[in-house]
């Protein structure tokens, strides 16, 4: 075990190195896959979260308590989900999305839309109450005023987008379930290690692994420097 | 503003106010906490709208949903500095950068302008949420005033501040108003800084305007609602004879006597400044004609200014720098002599 693991670490590094055309591709739908996800949930997330995190209604508390729940929401259950209902003979199966990636994409964009609108909530409401009337007797409109909050809350928010990306670029479950792992087509890393693993090329995992982790480890460290300067 | 209600879910903040603030002039709301200032300010600056009544700016009158209108007019400094977690710069810009298209040099000459005029010459770059309490209200105030509205807004803008900082904001207030004759209505519960800067007076007290109209007028008749409210201190309540030389002499009881520089026989109401009385270990020799020997009872440290409460047969409130308490060695037990002239005893 440990001489395959050692042989794993060498070859990964080939692979990563020799610049090979299948990991690379595979690396390269990934990235695109969850960039595509964490774009789509953000369209609709942050506007929920703007509104969960300034305006006061019935069932607010509820309704944020919800997104909260689905934060660990089992990645596998809803691929479940999905697949039932995005099937060919489910209910949106005409669609004919099954097994594509932008299949993917939809199932990690609702995957991590808790997550986004969750810390972005947070973010907002963090920020002093004041700043709205702040900018108001500066001169902006409601919605101006509004931008000022989330521009003011940009911290919190670039840290739930990232978040969110964390979240989608290392779940298996959804992209196994609607993607299906089809070489060339909807395979990603994670559900190449999976395969690889079964296969038992436990070095192709591997350097699959460390590809998966550099990234977002990179991403993260890119990201939070950006963030401090 | 015509009989202006403002109710929040049980609590009546304004009842049936009537104001008319006059153009190119400052007017202090005068009154206690919670008497409703900071409710009436927000109405007149289009942040709330009243339960009742209406609010007119000029002829026009604001509804609702023309608070727009009253918010490109009018701007208010929170009593409570607010500030976008940014430089000093990006802070005061950020009103200008919202409507009218200035260049980026423009924007520079406005802001250090403004900057100039509460005197934080150089402090663009600062990060506005690191300052102290009193630059943090110089850069509200010069974030408001680089707007250039027509009427400008101050909720108790020196409320906790140092005189230092309180005489650079004051002088800038009246200094927009004299130069620009930008319209200011002032809220606080300072008698002194109504009577120092305004030109009009409206007393509030309890959601209600109990008095308004020139400073003169309010002042010149004591009446009860200043009084009330007014947190003076060494104030000294008795019945006041005139000697020979036209000054009074008022005798507070226990045989304590506050020499008066004003002229005025009976039943009156005085009060000293705790920073017009000098602190010393020994009587002083001069001309001040009030010296009483004390013990200091309380020391309360507020900073760089430390305040005692002294037991002289009445209580005084006195107030000495920290570093002349170090000197002086003083304690809770210690004696000293409290001075002040004739003329720093105020009528109210």
């Amino acid at each position: 075990m440990t001489d395959s693991l050692i042989e794993g670490v060498i070859k990964a590094f080939q692979l990563i190195f020799s610049l090979d055309p299948e990991v690379y591709r595979v690396a390269g739908l990934s990235l695109y896959v969850s960039a595509l996800a964490v774009f789509m949930a953000a369209i609709w997330s942050i506007p929920i979260a703007a509104t969960l995190g300034l305006k006061n209604f019935r069932g607010r508390k509820i309704i944020r308590g919800t997104f909260n729940a689905f934060i660990g929401f089992p990645t596998v259950v809803l691929g479940l989900v999905l697949f039932l209902i995005f099937a060919r003979n489910g209910p949106l199966g005409l669609f004919g999305l099954m097994f594509t990636p932008l299949m993917i994409s939809i199932g990690q964009s609702i995957l991590i839309t808790p997550i986004i609108v969750s810390f972005i909530t947070s973010a907002i409401e963090s920020i002093d109450t004041d700043l709205r009337d702040l900018a108001k007797t500066l001169g902006s409109n409601e919605f101006e005023a509004t931008i000022a909050i989330l521009r003011e809350a940009s911290g919190g928010i670039i840290l739930a987008v990232l978040a969110a990306f964390n979240r989608a670029f290392a779940e298996l479950g959804v992209a196994m379930m609607v993607g299906g792992n089809i070489y060339n087509k909807t395979r990603v890393l994670t559900t190449a290690i999976a395969l690889q693993t079964n296969r038992g090329d436990i070095s192709q995992s591997i350097a699959l692994g460390i590809i998966l982790v550099s990234i977002v480890y990179i991403l993260n460290i890119t990201i939070n420097y950006l963030r401090r300067r | 503003m015509r009989n202006v209600w403002k109710e929040f879910d049980k609590i009546t903040a304004l009842q049936d106010v009537n104001l008319e603030v006059t153009h190119g002039k400052i007017t202090t709301l005068l009154g206690p906490s919670g008497s409703g200032k900071t409710t009436l300010l927000r109405i007149l600056a289009g942040l709330d709208s009243p339960t009742r009544g209406t609010v007119f700016y000029e002829k026009n009158q604001i509804d609702t949903n023309e608070q727009n209108f009253l918010r490109q007019k009018a701007t208010l400094v929170f009593q409570k500095s607010v500030f976008f977690d940014t430089t000093v710069y990006n802070n005061i810009a950020y009103g200008l950068k919202l409507k009218e298209k200035f260049s980026k040099e423009e924007i520079g000459n406005k802001i250090s302008e403004a900057l100039a005029l509460v005197r934080l010459e150089g402090f663009e770059k600062r990060r506005a949420k690191k300052l102290s309490g009193g630059e943090q209200q110089r850069v509200s105030l010069a974030r408001a005033l680089v707007l250039d509205r027509e009427l400008l807004l101050l909720d108790e803008p020196t409320v906790n501040l140092d005189p230092k900082n309180v005489s650079i904001l004051e002088e800038a207030i009246q200094r927009v108003n004299r130069e620009k004759k930008t319209t200011i209505v002032l809220a606080t519960h300072n008698m002194f800084q109504a009577e120092n800067i305004s030109h009009n007076v409206a007393v509030i007290v309890e959601g209600t305007v109990k008095h308004v109209g020139i400073k003169e007028k309010i002042f010149g008749t004591p009446n009860e609602h200043l009084a009330s409210f007014s947190r003076l201190e060494n104030v000294f309540s008795g019945t006041s004879t005139i000697s020979k030389d036209g000054t009074s002499t008022l005798q507070v009881g226990n045989n304590f006597e506050i020499q008066c520089s004003f002229c005025q026989p009976g039943k009156i109401t005085v009060h000293v400044r705790p920073e017009d009385i000098l602190v010393s270990a020994k009587p002083l020799e001069s001309s001040a004609r009030n010296v009483f020997k004390g013990t200091i009872t309380g020391i309360i440290d507020a900073g760089t200014i430390v305040r005692l409460t002294v037991d002289a047969g009445k209580k005084f409130s006195v107030q000495i720098t920290k570093k002349s308490l170090k000197e002086m060695n003083l304690n809770v037990g210690s004696e000293i002599y409290l001075t002040f002239k004739a003329s720093s005893v105020r009528l109210i």
